[in-house]
């Protein structure tokens, strides 16, 4: 039995009420199982398993009891996305029953105090953690940013164990809270150029592949990784996306870059030689995300949930055209806000396309919709729709999704891309 | 009668016929949450019911959102008694809380086969 703190025995003999008790049971059940030296305080929760999708009513019964029981978290906590935009969700062509079902379960997550963010991108709109902090958060792309580029210590929570640990403040020391584990696993050469986030998609594909859940240490040989204004710069975005598919072809929760993010110069390890991937041609990413399909029918960008700056891209790709297929394109709500503060989310609805907030293609239930075929400019869609949303794909660019969604067709036009 | 001792994941009595799985159990989409019959095609346990049985397979698979799946099984009176695990993993574990199901791992379950009786009690199981 490992070590517990007096206030930790107390929670796990009931004291502080049933809630917290199963709570307590749930961490501790984690610490023994991974063999966790103990329990350590977090700083933020980031609770995945929000939508009804996944949900279903099994979830929504259990949040709705826990809620009930008192469960109250005790550090900021906040919601992955949900299945449909909470005000909108009549435009995306949501079910009532789903809406009303969905709607329950954000209710019993706000009773527990989770703060209404919905969003795999909580580090955009005011949840960026410090480097060392130690967290739970769950949705894997945001785990992997928080760990790689924050310098932030998560392991990849389950939704009830992130919200377990919201509940008692703690969670289990092992993994990625452990400073040895944080060392690099194999060293990835890069030798090919990367222009778009697309790019860094499909290099990520193959790198979670490859890795499985190891840490992956990147060198990009090709170009400098951050350079101003050229063609070449590492934007955020590009770690977003680099991060969002490794976790999705692999179970990658942490990577380095040299020269880049913040514990790359002690990643490596003095002693012995680490495998070596070297990548000269992403082209076999492309190959396994992108199906040959010709007619569009629905193009889905913001997985991760947008920036401002894509949503700026977008909006001026579009400027004064018309859609032929469904765009949306999906953000934080906060992330919304600004963009319609700032004109954008009107100039590009006056094209036709949507920027819903609050949800994404993975979570949200788009089979329904029947659409034939989607085109994104995320790796980790491209990756999970098939399976999720029973929905082949073409995978570029956003420049190359927005002409798709113009012309409702994939013509490879704004291919920015070497090869 | 083998007695065998396992690490206690959730503590609790059970008794109950056994159902093997030589392979890992996916609840979410692998286990009808209303009727607690195994769906997932191909699984070696395929249209068994797992309602009232002491499970026992190597370790868990697939989704974190599995947990709620023996939640509810629990709630429709459908959950397996108790499970026994070689290994356990987070996704079984969570849920086995969340739905008050006595639960052991650490076991060596080559020496439990389907139709066996079988006790469930902290950490201690008996099996025949």
């Amino acid at each position: 039995m490992m070590p517990l703190t007096e206030e930790e025995q107390a929670m796990l003999a009931g004291t502080q009420g049933p809630a917290v008790q199963k709570a307590m049971q749930m961490i501790v059940a984690l610490a023994e199982i991974y063999g966790a030296q103990g329990l350590v305080p977090i700083v933020s929760a980031q609770v995945a398993g929000v939508s009804y999708k996944n949900l279903g009513d099994a979830g929504l019964e259990f949040l709705e009891e826990w809620a009930a029981q008192g469960a109250r978290v005790r550090v900021p906590t906040f919601m992955n996305p949900a299945g449909m935009d909470l005000e909108r969700w009549q435009e995306m062509g949501i079910a009532p029953k789903f809406a009303r079902q969905q709607q329950r379960i954000i209710q019993a997550l706000m009773t527990m105090g989770v703060a209404l963010t919905c969003t795999c991108t909580p580090y955009l709109v005011g949840y960026a953690p410090h480097q060392g902090d130690h967290l739970a958060w769950s949705e894997s792309s945001a785990v992997s940013f928080a760990n790689s580029v924050l310098g932030a210590r998560s392991n990849r929570e389950g939704g009830p164990s992130a919200l377990a640990a919201a509940i008692t403040g703690r969670t289990a020391a092992y993994g990625l809270h452990v400073s040895e584990n944080r060392r690099a696993t194999h060293v990835i050469e890069v030798h090919c150029p990367l222009c778009s986030e697309a790019d860094y998609g499909a290099l990520g594909y193959l790198v979670g592949k490859s890795v499985g859940d190891g840490v992956p240490y990147f060198r990009f040989l090709a170009q400098p990784p951050v350079s101003s204004q050229t063609r070449g710069e590492l934007r955020l975005e590009h770690l977003m996306a680099l991060g969002a598919a490794m976790a999705a072809s692999g179970a990658v929760a942490l990577y380095h870059i040299e020269g880049v993010t913040p514990e790359a110069s002690y990643a490596l390890s003095p002693a012995g030689e680490l495998p070596v991937v070297s990548i000269t041609d992403i082209t076999e990413g492309y190959i396994a995300l992108d199906s040959p399909l010709d007619e569009i029918d629905f193009v889905s960008l913001g997985c991760p949930h947008s920036t401002l700056a894509d949503i700026e891209k977008a909006a001026a790709l579009l400027e004064g055209k018309r859609v032929k297929a469904t765009l949306w394109i999906t953000t934080s709500r906060a992330i919304r806000e600004v963009a319609e503060q700032r004109g954008l989310v009107a100039r590009i609805e006056a094209t036709g396309g949507k920027v819903f907030s609050d949800t994404c293609l993975v979570v949200a239930p788009v089979e329904e919709r029947g659409f034939r075929a989607m085109a994104t400019n995320s790796a980790k869609a491209a990756f999970y729709s098939p399976m999720h949303s029973k929905l082949q794909c073409r995978f570029g660019s956003l420049e190359q999704c927005i002409q798709a969604a113009l012309s409702g067709r994939w013509t490879g036009e704004g291919r920015n891309l070497k090869t | 009668m083998i007695r065998l001792r396992g690490r206690a994941i959730y503590r609790g009595k059970a008794r109950g016929l056994a159902l093997v799985s030589p392979v890992p159990i996916g609840f979410l989409g692998g286990v009808d949450a209303e009727t607690g019959r195994v769906i997932e095609v191909g699984h070696p346990l395929e249209g068994e019911c797992i309602a009232g049985r002491v499970l026992v397979f190597p370790t868990g698979k697939g989704s974190t959102v599995g947990s709620y799946t023996l939640y509810r099984l629990a709630k429709v009176g459908k959950a397996p008694a108790a499970i026994i695990n070689a290994r356990s993993e987070a996704i079984v574990a969570v849920g086995a809380i969340m739905a008050g199901i006595p639960m052991v791992d650490s076991v060596d379950i080559t020496q439990i086969h389907t139709g066996d009786i079988v006790e469930v009690d902290g950490e201690d199981i008996t099996v025949g």
